[in-house]
């Protein structure tokens, strides 16, 4: 494996961590600004994080090994997801390609350990949130792969790398009918996949609403700050997916120093940009009826479906 | 003789020593014996399955007394490919057996029923004949049906699902032989060698084709033959569970390879959507009912029908993507259906064994009873777990390589201007990814119902680890799934080569590259990376770790009360429950609740119970009326005979007529 691409990704990985708690600080100032709060300034995940690590973590009697493990397991999926994304530059590497079908797997062995996380202290809430969240991880799925179908058909690839660089190459494509449809169906599943309005709350600590909350609802200390660090990971990393795929530009081609500052400021940029349309959507949308999501994710298929009946028009 | 030889002959010769063992001793020596005379069996499979591969071929002629030509055994590597499969879960399955089997399953006909049944099944893919290959088929179908009746005066649903089972299997072996009738006529012989590129356009091809199919779909599971799993792989003992699910419905998708890779290879377009829709209709219903099923043997049993379903759909797309002249993505769809039938045999394996472990230590197979099974049985959850993320394809298994590659062939085979593939593989797409979707939830629910949380019944608490005999198959089994994982690259090399297709071979670290469509994965370097990534996480989880060790035995939350009754968690009918509403016209569960209301209010309830049913949709629309309308025949045929002799004499004068009547005009 040849070494720069290497450097580049765990550089990649570098930024991601240090840019994902201000994108949540960036959505949650936003949100508070937004609704006439004050807010606690953008750096308050970070302080949040810090605090976690220095304190004792508490484990619900009964539990077993899985409750020490999933939230490394859970961080390891995310920081290997940002290993993989395009975010800063667009170098497939040699022996394990960016390809969608890898990248979802890993962000699926993540959501494979929370799932069981929240199993593991038998009670009834991180039972239910584990249940919830598996069904949409569920019906999630078939959205992904199509959409990225279609994505690929004009590439003959499906190495995220080579799609984000052909859309950059050939900016035409990306307003085409079929990248359109593609881009709005994976931005419905990143929706979903990161546990955002309207189908999951962010917010919320009411017990019969929650999915994502209630299955680390057991997690305290360095656990709980990892889970939260790994969430946040996959909200930054999907959320700089999408911006490189709807504005490919600044992302590096090569692995020089300057192609690749060059590509972490473009990345800074679209994340902030793309936190503060997140939360100001947020702020004007309701939290979907559970029953009513597969609705809405059916709908984001349909989409998918249409993006590749359309790539064939153009094709 | 050359080793192939050798090695077909010791199989047969361990065999009757297996046989003869197991007839001849008794109590733990038999087990021993019998035990040690299967794994032989299966060993001798594997390895000549290897030589086979390794380029060995051989042609041995048996003559019999039947009034048939000789019988022929040649495998081919394709042959090779399953008999070792079959040998590598024979082997594990043997020796489980020697600590597994108790009571009624470790009986002397029981141990001679398995020798002849991982006899039959290595002599199915070694047969080079017509003839051999329905001799073996009979014997694997004829010992399998004994050993599903294993423990018949102990519960009377084993001799239900015997009755289901031996139904299904005759009608199997019925079709293939009708099949394979219609074929040698097509071809005028009966040998595999010189049927081998038998054209297909005539009449006859197409019947041979259908009868075939539908032959081997029954044996495979695939949906709607696959009613006989569900039934028989719970009620059998879980080593025979094992071998059913793991390799002899594997032996159905071979025979498909068999019909539409070996003797038919020009398939018209329709062949290969027909087995597209059987195998990925399969697979979504297959993966459906595993979702909502609580019994941890039925679950497995409809994942298998799941399984073999992707299979039979990558078969299909391969046959499709061939005619439709996309030769790399064809060549990359078959090397795809080979590493899932690999892959599903050792997961499959694994997780029936684990299975049987579980059901030996609690005698539960009820998810809804179990519960914290990983601090009494730590080995088996461990295999039970790597077995589980095999399933649900995730990274480092053999499944995710497995899908991984079948996902690459559906990628790469684009061809808009073709309006049958432009349709065909986005919807194939689309209905994989769901199932891959929907396995997720049946595993994460399989492993943390009845491993994690709190135990929910009584007979889960006393549960005690399985012994060093049925460890070790299991260890070696959820060995297996992760060596697939990390190694793909020699497998599917092998895999290319067994169907003569130029689709895969090994590429840095043990990885895999499909040459048909320039794709590279090295799982290994998967790993590597992340292992980079995690490193100074991990650093600083031990430096903390030591710093501020955890608290442990703090109350779970309770919404401020104290609440400990194992009964308030989530189990599996409850965990099973959106997928259940959400697919409920698919799926359409009786569901009964029965509120018992105080006496002195009507408003106050007393007791609510609660039970639901998931009967199959097939079975009850399908197949209970044709047993319906049989019984209706049956009773009215059975008007014609009512004992009465001088109805019987007149039968026979009116038949004598009858015949006079014919000779003489």
């Amino acid at each position: 494996m040849s070494v720069a691409p290497l450097v580049v990704a765990l550089v990649q990985v570098t930024v991601a961590v240090a840019f994902a708690p201000l994108v949540v600080g960036v959505t949650r100032q936003t949100r508070a600004r937004l609704e006439g709060r004050v807010g606690p300034g953008v750096l308050q995940p970070a302080r949040d994080l810090r605090k976690l690590l220095a304190k004792t973590p508490l484990r619900a009697a009964g539990t077993s090994p899985v409750t020490v493990v999933a939230p490394v397991v859970l961080l390891t999926s995310s920081l290997l997801l940002a290993a993989l994304v395009p975010l800063v530059a667009a170098l497939p590497l040699s022996l394990v390609p960016g390809d969608l079908f890898v990248a979802v797997s890993v962000l699926l062995l993540g959501t494979v350990a929370i799932a069981l996380l929240g199993l593991d202290a038998g009670s009834a809430f991180g039972g239910m949130g584990s249940s919830r969240h598996m069904t949409i991880s569920a019906l999630v799925e078939p959205t992904v792969l199509v959409s990225v179908y279609a994505l690929s058909i004009p590439v003959g690839s499906s190495a995220l790398a080579l799609i984000v660089a052909a859309r950059r190459d050939h900016p035409a494509s990306i307003a085409s009918p079929a990248g359109v449809l593609a881009v709005v169906a994976l931005v419905i599943v990143v929706i979903a996949e990161t546990g955002r309005l309207p189908i999951d709350n962010p917010s919320t600590h009411l017990e019969l609403t929650m999915i994502h909350e209630a299955m680390e609802l057991e997690q305290s200390g360095r656990d709980l700050a990892w889970v939260d660090l790994a969430s946040w990971l996959r909200l930054s990393v999907l959320l700089g997916l999408v911006g490189n795929l709807v504005l490919p530009w600044g992302v590096a081609g090569s692995a020089g120093f300057g192609p690749v500052l060059l590509g972490a400021l473009a990345l800074a940029g679209k994340l902030a940009l793309l936190a503060v349309l997140l939360a100001a959507a947020e702020v004007a949308m309701a939290k979907l009826r559970l029953f009513r999501v597969p609705e809405l994710l059916a709908g984001s298929f349909v989409l998918a479906f249409l993006a590749v009946t359309a790539s064939y028009l153009v094709a | 003789m050359n080793p192939v030889a050798w090695g077909l002959l010791a199989q047969v010769v361990l065999a009757v020593c297996a046989v003869a063992s197991a007839l001849a001793t008794r109590g733990h020596v038999r087990n021993v014996l019998a035990g040690s005379a299967c794994a032989g069996v299966a060993g001798a499979g594997a390895v000549t399955g290897m030589s086979v591969l390794a380029g060995g071929t051989v042609a041995v002629q048996v003559t019999t007394a039947l009034p048939v030509p000789p019988m022929v055994l040649a495998p081919d590597r394709l042959g090779g490919l399953l008999m070792l499969l079959v040998g590598a879960v024979g082997v594990i399955a043997s020796v489980y057996a020697i600590g597994y089997v108790h009571g009624a399953s470790a009986s002397r006909t029981q141990w001679a029923a398995l020798a002849l049944f991982l006899l039959g099944m290595q002599l199915v893919p070694a047969a080079g004949d017509v003839v051999a290959f329905l001799l073996a088929w009979e014997l694997m179908a004829a010992a399998s049906t004994v050993l599903v009746l294993a423990e018949h005066a102990h519960r009377h649903t084993v001799r239900h699902a015997a009755v289901w089972y031996a139904v299904m299997t005759h009608l199997s072996f019925v079709l293939i032989l009708a099949g394979f009738a219609a074929l040698s006529a097509a071809g005028g012989s009966t040998s595999f060698a010189a049927l081998a590129g038998t054209g297909t356009a005539g009449a006859g091809a197409t019947v041979a084709f259908v009868l075939l199919t539908v032959g081997f779909a029954a044996k495979a599971g695939l949906v709607p033959l696959h009613v006989w799993l569900p039934r028989a792989h719970p009620e059998a003992p879980s080593h025979a569970s094992a071998l059913m699910s793991a390799a002899m419905v594997s032996l159905g998708a071979y025979g498909i390879l068999l019909v539409g890779v070996r003797l038919m290879p020009d398939a018209p377009t329709w062949w290969a959507v027909l087995l597209i829709a059987l195998g990925a209709g399969s697979a979504v219903y297959g993966i459906l009912h595993a979702g909502v099923a609580t019994d941890l043997k039925r679950l497995l049993a409809y994942s298998t029908s799941e399984n073999l379903g992707l299979v039979v759909a990558a078969i299909g797309l391969a046959m499709l993507l061939r005619t439709h002249h996309v030769p790399g993505a064809a060549s990359a769809a078959i090397v795809a259906a080979l590493l899932l039938l690999v892959s599903h045999a050792a997961f499959k394996a694994t997780l029936f064994l684990g299975a049987g472990a579980v059901l030996r230590a609690t005698g539960e197979r009820d998810l809804d009873r179990m519960g914290g099974l990983v601090h009494t049985m730590p080995w088996t959850a461990a295999t039970f777990g790597v077995g589980s993320l095999g399933a649900a394809s995730l990274p480092v298994t053999g499944g995710f390589v497995a899908e991984w590659t079948l996902l690459q062939a559906l990628i790469h085979g684009v061809r808009p201007a073709d309006r049958v593939v432009a349709v065909v593989v986005p919807l194939t797409l689309g209905l994989i990814a769901l199932t891959a979707g929907l396995a997720l939830v049946t595993f994460v629910k399989a492993f943390g119902i009845a491993f994690l949380a709190r135990a929910r019944s009584a007979a889960v608490l006393g549960a005690r680890e399985a012994p060093w005999s049925m460890r070790v198959p299991m260890v070696l089994g959820a060995l297996g799934v992760l060596a697939l994982g990390l190694l793909p690259g020699p497998v599917a090399a092998a895999a290319a080569s067994a169907v003569g297709a130029e689709g895969a071979r090994v590429a840095g670290l043990g990885g895999v590259e499909l040459t048909g469509v320039g794709a590279v994965l090295s799982p290994a370097a998967l790993v590597g990376l992340g292992a980079v990534v995690a490193l100074p996480a991990l650093v600083l989880v031990l430096a903390l770790a030591r710093q501020r060790p955890a608290t442990a035995d703090v109350l779970a939350w309770g919404c401020g009360g104290v609440r400990t009754s194992p009964r308030m968690q989530y189990n599996a009918t409850s965990y099973a429950e959106p997928v259940m509403r959400i697919f409920n016209d698919a799926l359409q569960p009786s569901r009964d609740v029965v509120v018992t209301h105080l006496a002195e209010s009507t408003y106050h309830a007393e007791r609510v119970r609660f039970s639901q049913r998931v009967d199959d949709v097939v079975e009850a629309r399908l197949f209970r009326p044709l047993v319906a309308a049989a019984d209706a025949l049956a009773e009215r045929a059975r008007r014609v005979q009512n004992g009465s002799i001088n109805r019987y004499l007149g039968f026979s004068f009116t038949a004598l007529v009858a015949v006079l009547l014919v000779v003489a005009g």
